[in-house]
C-alpha cells in the first residue's frame, strides 16, 4: 500500500481527500490543515493523523506520496520539503507564481526522479483527448486559428476578502481560471510562445483582474484567442471550450461534446461531410471512485499508478506546469505593454 | 413503497450531463417559475405524483405555488434532494467555510468559550448538520416530503473521507425529527450501500446512475448489476438514458431485468416525452 498524506484542506484539498482515501492501492494516514475546524471534523469522524505543521507530518509519517492543496504561495517551501525527504509529489495548479520557484521545484522533482504531477484536470477529459488524438491524425489539414475559452460565475458582485483576492498570493482570472485554458492549448495544440494585446479586466473585483484577453502565437506558428471570464453569470459552473480551424473544417470541444465539421468525408476516421457531434459518454474514462468528475479521479488514479509502476507521468508534468506559468509571465507582460 | 415513475428537475435548473449548449438553451425557457409549474402539471396529468429536486431557491417558489392551491396538488409528493451544492461550493470559494457557515446557518452554532485565558471554539458537527438540514427543508414545511435525499457530492464527498458516523446521524435526524425515509444519491453504489451497512443502516433508499453502457457507474457494470440481484436496498434508477445516449426503449428494457428497482427517475420537459416516457416505464416494469 501507498502512504499518503493531504496537506490544505480546501475545496479542493478535502475533494483529492476524499478521492486519494477509497483508492484501492493507497492508505491515506494524514491530512494537514492550519483550520481547527476542518482538522477537529477529521479527529471526530475519520481515522486519519491530523497536523497543523507539514513539516511535523512529513517527518512523522513516513510517506511515500504527497497531495499540496494549499494557496499557490505555499506550493514551493512544501514541495521543496517533500521532495528533499523523497515524496513523490501532485500540486494543484497554479503552480508557482514565480518561475524561480518553479524551476527550483521541477529541478528537484527531475534529479530526484520522484513522481510529479499538478493538478490540471482538463488533461483527462474524455473529449478533449479525443481532440488532441483528431488534431494529430492532421485532419483538419493546415490549421488556420484557434479559440481558447472558459467562463464562469466565480465573482460576480463587487467584494473583497479572500486568498483568491489577492494578486500576490495568485489569486485573479488569470491564474485561476486562465491557467487552466493556456495549459489545455499548450497540451493540446502546442506551447504559445508569443502574446499580443493582452488585456487583463477588472470587472467586480479591486485589486485583482475577472476577464483575460489575449492574441497568441503558438511555436507551430498558429495564432488564436484568449478569451476568459469568471464574471459570467450566464453559465451555472465552470466551462471551457477550444474551437480549432483549418482548410479542411473545423472543431469545437468543451467538456461534455465534440463537434466536428469536415469539408469532405473522411473515411479513416469514418467521419460524414459535415457535422458529427460525439458525446463525453463515449470518451469518459472509467474510474472505481466518482466524485465530481471522472477527470479528478482518473488524475489521481495516474499520480498513484506511476508511483506503482515506478515510471514518470507524461500528463501534467511539473515541467508541462511550469511551462503554464511561463505563458502566464507572458501574459502579464505583454498587458503591461503601453 | 415509493412510485415507480418519479419527476426530476435537471431539465428546469440548466443541468444537462450532455452538453452544456442545451443547458443553456433550458436555462432560457424556465426563466419563469410558471413555466416549471405548467410542466410539473402536465407530468400531473399523466398521472405521476412525485418530484424529486434540489433545494434550488426556486424550489421555494413552486412550494408556495402548491401550499395556495392545497386541492389541486393534495396527492403530489416532493423528495427534496440537500443541498444544492453549488450555492455552497459558490459561497465557499468567495467566504471560506467559516464564512459560508455563518452566511446560512442561523444562530451562532459555533460559541466561544474562554479557558484559561485562551478562547476557543467549540464543534457542535452534528448540531450543525442539523441546523442545515432544517435550513433546507424551511421550504417544504406543510408539504408532503416522504423520502428526503442527501445529493451525491455531499454523500461521496463523506464516502470518500470515510466519515460514515456522519450518515447514522443523518439517517436518525430524518426519521426522528421529519417522519421520513432518509435516502441517499450517490455515483458510487456498490461502495456507499457496503458502507451504510457496515454502520447499521438496513435497507436503505440508495438514488444510482444505472444504464445499459455503464455511465457514471462507478467501478463498473458488472459489480452494479451484482448488488442489484443480490443485495437487500431499495435502488431507484438516474441517468437511465445516459445523459441521451441512449433510447427510450432500450434504455427501460435493460432497466426491468432487475426487478428490485423500486423507481425510475427521469426529466422531460414536453408532454408527450413525459407520457411516452412514463408508459414505458410502466409496461416493462410492473
Amino acid at each position: 500500500m501507498i502512504k499518503a498524506g493531504i496537506i490544505g484542506l480546501g475545496k479542493m484539498g478535502l475533494s483529492h481527500a476524499a478521492i486519494v482515501a477509497p483508492h484501492p492501492d493507497v492508505d491515506m494516514v494524514a491530512v494537514c490543515d492550519t483550520s481547527s475546524l476542518v482538522l477537529d471534523a477529521f479527529k471526530k469522524f475519520s481515522k486519519v493523523n491530523t497536523y497543523t505543521d507539514y513539516v511535523k507530518m512529513i517527518d512523522s509519517e513516513n510517506l511515500d506520496c504527497v497531495v499540496v492543496a494549499t494557496p499557490t504561495r505555499f506550493h514551493y517551501p512544501i514541495v521543496k520539503y517533500a521532495l528533499e525527504k523523497g515524496i513523490h509529489t501532485f500540486c494543484e495548479k497554479p503552480f508557482s507564481l514565480t518561475l524561480k520557484e518553479g524551476e527550483e521545484m521541477t529541478s528537484a522533482a527531475k534529479s530526484r526522479q520522484l513522481v510529479n504531477q499538478v493538478g490540471y484536470h482538463n488533461q483527462f477529459i474524455g473529449t478533449f483527448r479525443e481532440l488532441k488524438r483528431l488534431l494529430k491524425t492532421g485532419i483538419l489539414g493546415e490549421l488556420f486559428h484557434f479559440t481558447g475559452e472558459a467562463y464562469g460565475p466565480v465573482v460576480v458582485k463587487e467584494k473583497g476578502g479572500t486568498w483568491r483576492s489577492d494578486p500576490a498570493e495568485g489569486g485573479g482570472c488569470l491564474f485561476d481560471y486562465a491557467s487552466h485554458v493556456i495549459n489545455l492549448v499548450q497540451e493540446v495544440m502546442g506551447k504559445p510562445v508569443k502574446a499580443r494585446g493582452t488585456m487583463l479586466k477588472k470587472i467586480y473585483s479591486k485589486e485583482v483582474e475577472d476577464a483575460v484577453f489575449s492574441m497568441l502565437t503558438l511555436e507551430s506558428g498558429l495564432t488564436g484567442v484568449l478569451q476568459v471570464n469568471w464574471s459570467d453569470e450566464t453559465y451555472r459552473k465552470m466551462s471551457t471550450s477550444l474551437t480549432i480551424q483549418g482548410k479542411k473544417g473545423k472543431i469545437i470541444c468543451d467538456a461534455t461534446e465534440i463537434k466536428i465539421y469536415l469539408k469532405e468525408r473522411n473515411e479513416k476516421e469514418n467521419l460524414d461531410k459535415g457535422w458529427t457531434i460525439k458525446y463525453i459518454t463515449e470518451f469518459a474514462i472509467p474510474v472505481n471512485f466518482y466524485l465530481r468528475g471522472e477527470e479528478y479521479s482518473a488524475q489521481i488514479d495516474n499520480f498513484i499508478g506511476c508511483i506503482l509502476n515506478k515510471k514518470q507521468s507524461e500528463i501534467n508534468t511539473f515541467e508541462q506546469a511550469l511551462y503554464t506559468d511561463k505563458v502566464i509571465e507572458l501574459l502579464i507582460e505583454d498587458s503591461k505593454k503601453k | 413503497m415509493m412510485d415507480k415513475v418519479l419527476f426530476g428537475d435537471n431539465q428546469f435548473f440548466a443541468v444537462n450531463h450532455l452538453s452544456d449548449e442545451k443547458s443553456r438553451e433550458q436555462a432560457i425557457r424556465f426563466k419563469d417559475d410558471s413555466t416549471i409549474i405548467r410542466v410539473l402539471d402536465q407530468a400531473r396529468e399523466t398521472g405521476i405524483n412525485t418530484f424529486m429536486c434540489t433545494t434550488h431557491d426556486r424550489i421555494a417558489n413552486i412550494c408556495d405555488h402548491m401550499r395556495a392551491n392545497p386541492e389541486k396538488y393534495k396527492d403530489f409528493k416532493i423528495f427534496p434532494c440537500m443541498p444544492y451544492a453549488h450555492k455552497y461550493a459558490n459561497a465557499v470559494t468567495d467566504l471560506g467555510i467559516i464564512g459560508t457557515i455563518k452566511q446560512y446557518v442561523p444562530g451562532n452554532i459555533f460559541s466561544t468559550f474562554t479557558k484559561g485565558g485562551v478562547a476557543f471554539l467549540t464543534k457542535d458537527f452534528i448540531g450543525l448538520m442539523q441546523l442545515l438540514v432544517d435550513a433546507e427543508m424551511k421550504m417544504f414545511k406543510g408539504i408532503s416530503t416522504p423520502v428526503i435525499f442527501l445529493q451525491n457530492v455531499v454523500v461521496d464527498m463523506i464516502l470518500g473521507l470515510k466519515m460514515l458516523d456522519v450518515f447514522r446521524e443523518y439517517d436518525d435526524y430524518i426519521r426522528k425529527k421529519y417522519n421520513s425515509e432518509p435516502g441517499y444519491i450517490t455515483m458510487n453504489m456498490p461502495a456507499l450501500l457496503d458502507a451504510l451497512n457496515s454502520v447499521g443502516i438496513e435497507n436503505p433508499v440508495i438514488c444510482s446512475s444505472i444504464n445499459k453502457i455503464g455511465f457514471r457507474m462507478s467501478g463498473g457494470k458488472a459489480v452494479y448489476e451484482k448488488y442489484l440481484n443480490e443485495r437487500t436496498f431499495r435502488p431507484i434508477a438516474m441517468q437511465v438514458l445516459a445523459a441521451g445516449a441512449l433510447k427510450p426503449r432500450e434504455a427501460i428494457e435493460y432497466l426491468a431485468q432487475f426487478p428490485k428497482i423500486e423507481s425510475v427517475l427521469f426529466g422531460a420537459s414536453s408532454k408527450g416525452h413525459i407520457q411516452e416516457t412514463k408508459e414505458l416505464i410502466e409496461k416493462a416494469m410492473n
